[in-house]
């Protein structure tokens, strides 16, 4: 058997033609290459990329099929982990995950598992999708806070069970980061509302606009007849470098300029009511997928001149590397070893910013070398619009408005590798226990969450279930 | 989807909705605001409370157009009509206790909101005085809602044409130094809340004051309604909208309200051309 070295290449919108535009980058796999791809995989014994997926998707099993062409055979292999594959495919860091322990990886490059996992995806859309059947009818009820990755896996999960679910979501669309966060470029809303659809028809209810910890509290949720609930209401608040000028007009958090754009769609303004406004030149300030997201969409947004400033290098930078390569084609510059320490403004507007240049120290609690400032390296830049993007705070108001509830010093809901919180009956995944990290660890926590709550459902009040 | 009660411009261009909101109405306290998407392009318009009644299961706004949504609304959308998005009550609320004689300033459109807060103040025991100003005569409203629930009314105008002519901080003054308050809360627009702030703090009586930054999610997420009080930054959406106004940043308040100025204008000219085809 001969091995082909490299991943088949996936085609892509070509750069000097996607910056002027919000459409998809990559364009997925015809069916050719995701067959010629599939046979590349060895379908080792062993499988470590099965241990390398967050929700253990049967990975060899799914590519074996693709590669007989058996198309409906594989996604329905997926869907037995994963109900959001169209999703998974398209923004998990395969490289950290299930390539990263790819056989094949050894030598060559490892079998492009997210790209086809998101052929399957995309394959089924096209041919119609199937809807499994819900479990056999508990009589439970569990309300889910959230319609994020965590929550919407979690309430599918749950319907598996047969508990009756419904999700209570603050915003006025479904999705919660999905749809407020990761722009249209790298996953496009229709996608989002197809997977968020397929929950629905599984039997789950989702009801919009209410908050928890407002509109109704968790205790109120038990007196109405829910008999567990589970939190994944996200990341909330956006972290700021509590430097002087923060404020400035001009000044956003990453937050906020993605929203404006991708819930709201500010980019077709006047159109749409919600403005956004973008200068010449744009500093973004982070090193993730969060920084990369925000650059990218200045540059769509007519930005002349995109820089990211990062304090540290580019080997720790926690963005997927697709992330950074996309970027980088596009034009977006990168500061490595840079550190903002003052915005400058005029007449309460942004006008250029201080920074600082660092050096890498000693590895810190977070295994990266810390960076370390370098005195009197200072120096400016001028900027018109600067994005914060250096991550969230915990979402408040649950931990805030929810009594017995053990939350840590940082915000975020304690709770154990199964979702259990210090609280009976309520159980929690995703950024809230987390703190900020990625759409498929959320998934996972919701996935998990949902077997600690049908356990905890049926130890509490016996197998015959509610009825 | 939130269906549209009842319409009624209570004043020049300032106009009051009553909207179907069971959820919002029954958990509604003073000083808490919501937020509504007219349509699927709208955009989020957070509205301090004006009135709600849990049993009826509606909540009473107070509208006053002059933006692109705002003209919308009560041009647009009248009784019987949806609302696409309405969410709430957001925001903590007001802290009502017993703090002897208080104060309420409500000025322009903020008459509307200050209205559930010395309601509510009176209720809890307090000796209230309710200062209502506007710019003429016609831009008043609710003058008798406000005095059912104060023991004492003073309505100002800038130009005399009903009550006092002046400003709000006129009787503010006088009855800082007549010494008998202990408590001051003002709403309505910056500026007067700044003003209001700068009288209280000669007098160094605590004055809370209810701040409408830019909003877009309004529940937690985004940052952009942060403000400065007493040198820290807060976010008006979770850790207000009311903060002690003496330790508001209001020159900076100021600037990021004008942050889409210009957009904003650019909006409502697009939506008047529109206006201008229909008819």
């Amino acid at each position: 058997m001969t091995i082909v070295p490299r991943k088949t290449p996936m085609r892509e919108q070509p750069p000097a033609e996607r910056i002027r535009n919000f459409h998809e980058v990559p364009l997925g796999y015809t069916p050719e290459e995701a067959v010629q791809e599939a046979k590349r995989c060895l379908q080792c014994k062993r499988a470590p990329c099965i241990q390398g997926c967050p929700v253990n998707i049967k990975i060899p099993q799914f590519i074996r099929r693709i590669a007989e062409g058996d198309f409906r055979g594989a996604i329905r292999k997926i869907k037995e982990d994963n109900y959001l594959p169209a999703i998974c495919g398209r923004v998990c860091p395969q490289e950290i995950q299930c390539e990263a322990v790819c056989t094949l990886g050894k030598k060559f490059e490892p079998v492009a598992i997210g790209r086809l996992e998101r052929f399957a995806a995309d394959w089924e859309y096209e041919a119609g999708v199937e809807i499994p059947p819900p479990g056999k009818p508990t009589g439970f009820r569990v309300a889910v806070v959230g319609s994020g990755p965590a929550g919407l896996t979690c309430a599918a999960e749950l319907r598996r069970y047969g508990h009756e679910v419904t999700i209570f979501e603050a915003l006025h669309e479904p999705g919660g980061v999905l749809v407020y966060g990761i722009p249209e470029f790298r996953l496009p809303k229709c996608i989002v509302t197809q997977e968020v659809e397929n929950v629905r028809r599984l039997g789950v209810e989702i009801r919009l606009n209410v908050v928890v910890g407002r509109t109704v509290t968790v205790d109120e949720l038990f007196a109405d007849g829910f008999h567990a609930v589970f939190v994944g209401s996200g990341a909330g608040l956006p972290r700021f470098l509590e430097i002087p000028g923060e404020s400035l007009v001009g000044v956003y958090s990453a937050n906020e300029f993605l929203t404006r754009v991708n819930l709201m769609r500010a980019y077709l303004f006047p159109e749409y009511d919600t403005p956004i406004k973008v200068g010449r030149r744009v500093a973004v300030v982070g090193g993730g997928n969060v920084a990369m997201d925000a650059a990218r969409t200045a540059l769509r947004l007519g930005a002349e001149e995109v820089m990211v400033l990062y304090r540290r290098t580019e080997a720790e930078m926690p963005a997927r590397a697709e992330e950074v390569h996309h970027a980088k084609e596009e034009g977006v510059e990168f500061h490595f070893l840079v550190n903002p320490v003052r915005f400058l403004g005029e007449d309460g507007v942004l006008r250029g910013v201080e920074c600082v240049r660092m050096e890498l120290g000693e590895p810190d609690a977070s295994g990266r070398r810390r960076p370390i400032p370098i005195e009197g390296s200072n120096f400016t830049m001028e900027v018109d619009t600067a994005i914060i993007a250096i991550g969230n705070s915990p979402h408040p108001l649950i931990p805030r408005t929810t009594p017995g509830l053990e939350v840590s010093r940082q915000g975020t809901i304690v709770a154990d590798d199964l979702g259990v919180t210090s609280r009976e009956g309520v159980f929690a995944g995703g950024d809230i226990v987390t703190g900020a990290a990625t759409v498929i660890l959320a998934m996972g926590a919701g996935k998990r969450a949902a077997y600690a709550i049908d356990r905890y459902l049926r130890e509490k009040y016996g197998r015959k279930g509610a009825g | 989807m939130a269906k549209i009660l009842k319409t009624k411009e209570i004043c020049t261009n300032i106009w009051e909705f009553i909207i179907e909101a069971p959820l919002i109405a029954s958990k509604a306290q003073a000083g808490q605001f919501l937020i509504l998407r007219l349509h699927e392009r709208g955009e989020r318009i957070p509205l301090t409370l004006a009135d709600w009644d849990p049993e009826a299961g509606t909540v009473t706004l107070v509208v006053q157009a002059v933006g692109k949504s705002t003209r919308e609304m009560v041009e647009r959308f009248g009784e019987g009509d949806e609302i696409r998005d309405v969410v709430g009550p957001l925001g903590l609320p007001s802290e009502i206790k017993r703090y002897g004689t208080v104060v309420c300033v409500g000025g322009g459109v903020g008459i509307a909101p200050i209205y559930p807060i010395a309601r509510a103040l009176k209720a809890a025991g307090n000796g209230v005085v309710t200062i209502a100003g506007a710019r003429r005569r016609d831009l008043l409203f609710w003058l008798d809602k406000l005095d059912a629930v104060s023991d004492e009314l003073i309505v100002t105008t800038d130009d005399g044409s009903f009550g006092r002519k002046g400003l709000v901080t006129e009787p503010l003054r006088e009855l800082l130094e007549a010494g008998r308050v202990d408590k001051i809360w003002a709403i309505g627009p910056a500026v007067m809340m700044k003003f209001c702030s700068l009288t209280a703090s000669e007098f160094d009586v605590p004055i809370v004051v209810s701040l409408n930054p830019i909003m877009i999610d309004g529940t937690g997420m985004c940052g952009v309604c942060r403000v400065e009080v007493a040198g820290e930054t807060k976010f008006a959406c979770v850790d207000g909208p009311e903060f002690e106004g003496d330790k508001v940043n209001w020159d900076l308040f100021l600037a990021r309200l004008a942050m889409y100025r210009d957009l904003e204008e650019k909006a409502l000219e697009a939506y008047r051309a529109t206006t201008e085809e229909r008819l």
